[in-house]
């Protein structure tokens, strides 16, 4: 039985407590994307701040939400700050891997421990870092929406910033 | 149990009946707090439906065999229980539907569609679950009909203030009798005497109430009233609507098929009498058997003793948390048990509702996290989730003590 020291690692209650980039961008120049959870109600913002040459210069996080939410959102403004944007995308896809539950995991078998370990056709291998800490958010299924929103916000606002100044 | 007593509930007996409340999480004996989520079954509706599928399982209202007729009656027998439990006037007033939304959205797509035009409006609240919401604003989109919102006041009642300003040539008025967040008691009679003198029609959302306490219908004055079996000792898949017969019958069909017919041909069709004129479709037979079954299982307790073994755990909560959690601890809504049923929404310290529930998880207590189908009310209460624990017939101050138990290790654990 996965026990709470597995979801609520020392460095993600550190980033609950003491939130990194926590604020707002002007917008613009900078840009903004909102992510919802509808399940639960939180909700994250993006102030994102690309430079000339495609890198995320500054970012920024609002809104609130659960310790994983709110952990997750700061461990990535930290990981993506000063990355390209090739190089976030990188970051994004190993991150949602990680996150990915596999059938083993849904079923509470023996192999949902190691669910997220497999390899994954088409990841990148790119360290996580600190954001490794969340992996042992998959062996709580229903807390995988919280870790993923500041990500897939993140995604959107990237989109929507590149196709702005395309 | 004896049908006249009016002893206090003794909840271990009555925890006896429910197989599930007999299991562990986690290693631990579970602490089931999310009745008003869904309620626990009693072994009595399991067999009652096992009972079905094994000796009588036949479509109703078509064989003429024997055991397709007694398959027939029992559900028919079942409407029957449902229609003296809240004191509806005849069987004809009583709707099987899938769940208390689809009674709902029946209310709307039937009446509404058939009374409401472009600039017509409907008198909502801001406690209403997200069911008695949405049907409206699906028939906003359409229609342009225009909804109107009665407040709430700092303890999470309704402020009644503007109340006849606001039904002021309104169609109709939804509201719920019971808060599925804040447990506030609404003043259903008041506000459906206030909805009649206006003109208007009243749909009431019992899914809080029907299961928790006495349920008269006449004495309601409601023209509607939804409600789900799930909620009351019984099984998911099926709901009630219990609608005055007058109004059923002048509307129009909701869903179209087999056993809401009278007669088809290829030149149209004619709808069945009532209640079946809105039973499209093979009905939940197993699920109304069950429901009569839950429904027997509540009468023979008594749901005057249901309420007041709430409104004793009620009390009970409101004076364990705030012993042993002071201000550190909120329940959002009326404070006083009398104005209130047993659903407790809090705020504990700054925690997010998702990590609360997740360390009373490991402590087998189970409660609600999140915006319980109410946004408009999490809105106008100024905060995007709560957690919920909330009690039933087969909960005791034990399950108080373990709440309070889990929540002081939640506090423990999030220490910074």
């Amino acid at each position: 039985m996965p026990g709470l020291e597995d979801l609520y690692r020392e460095i993600i209650l550190d980033h609950y407590r003491n939130p990194r980039n926590r604020g707002e961008l002007e917008v613009p120049p900078a840009h903004k994307a909102e992510g919802f959870n509808p399940l639960c109600g939180d909700e994250i913002v993006v102030y994102l701040q690309l430079d000339g040459d495609g890198k995320v210069e500054d970012i920024r996080i609002g809104g609130q939400g659960c310790s994983i939410s709110q952990s997750s959102a700061s461990m990535m403004s930290a990981a993506v700050k000063g990355k390209t944007i090739d190089e976030v995308n990188d970051l994004t896809k190993a991150f949602k891997a990680m996150m990915s539950i596999h059938e083993s995991a849904l079923e509470g078998g023996e192999g949902a421990t190691d669910a997220a370990t497999g390899e994954t056709d088409g990841v990148p291998d790119v360290k996580l870092g600190d954001l490794e800490a969340l992996r042992g958010v998959v062996k709580f299924p229903v807390r995988i929406k919280c870790a993923t929103l500041a990500w897939n916000t993140l995604a959107q606002g990237i989109d929507e910033a590149v196709a702005e100044t395309a | 149990m004896a049908l006249t007593t009016t002893d206090p509930i003794d909840a271990a007996l009555v925890k006896a009946d429910f197989p599930l409340l007999s299991r562990t999480v986690h290693g631990k004996p579970i602490v089931y707090l999310d009745s008003a989520a869904t309620s626990q079954k009693p072994a009595v509706v399991l067999d009652a439906m096992q009972r079905y599928y094994e000796t009588i399982n036949a479509n109703v209202h078509r064989g003429v065999y024997a055991i397709a007729e007694e398959a027939t009656n029992q559900m028919e027998l079942a409407r029957g229980k449902v229609r003296r439990f809240v004191n509806a006037r005849s069987d004809a007033e009583v709707v099987f539907t899938k769940n208390a939304t689809e009674a709902l959205n029946l209310v709307v797509q039937s009446w509404g569609r058939a009374n409401l035009a472009e600039g017509d409006a409907v008198v909502l609240t801001h406690m209403e679950h997200h069911a008695n919401i949405v049907p409206w604003q699906m028939l906003q989109r359409e229609r342009g009909i225009e909804i109107r919102w009665i407040p709430l006041d700092d303890e999470g009642r309704l402020d009644l203030t503007d109340l006849d300003q606001l039904l002021d040539g309104a169609k109709a008025l939804g509201v719920t009798a019971m808060s599925n967040v804040l447990g506030t008691f609404n003043p259903v009679r008041r506000l459906t005497d206030a909805a009649r003198a206006a003109g208007a029609i009243s749909v009431v959302d019992g899914c809080q109430s029907v299961p928790h306490s006495t349920t008269d219908l006449q004495e309601l004055g409601a023209d509607f009233l939804a409600f789900s079996a799930h909620k009351l000792c019984g099984p998911t898949g099926i709901g009630v609507l219990c609608g005055r017969e007058e109004l059923l019958e002048a509307m129009p069909p909701f869903l179209g098929g087999g056993e809401m017919i009278r007669d088809v041909s290829v030149d149209g069709f004619t709808t069945n009498d009532l209640p079946w004129k809105f039973e499209a479709g093979t009905p939940p037979i197993a699920e109304a058997i069950g429901l009569g079954a839950a429904v027997d299982y509540l009468s023979a307790i008594g749901m005057d003793r249901v309420r007041a073994h709430e409104r004793s755990l009620t009390d009970y909560a409101f004076r364990t948390l705030s012993e042993r959690f002071g201000d550190d601890l909120r329940v959002h809504g009326p404070q006083n048990a009398d104005e209130r049923g047993g659903v407790f929404s809090f705020a504990f310290k700054d925690l997010h509702p998702h990590d609360i529930s997740q360390v009373l998880d490991q402590h087998a207590v189970c409660v609600r996290a999140g915006h319980h189908c109410a946004k408009p009310l999490m809105k106008t209460m100024g905060v995007g989730a709560t957690a919920r624990a909330s009690v039933y017939v087969y909960n005791d101050t034990s399950d108080i003590d373990a709440l309070a138990d889990a929540l002081d290790a939640t506090g423990d654990f999030f220490a910074f």
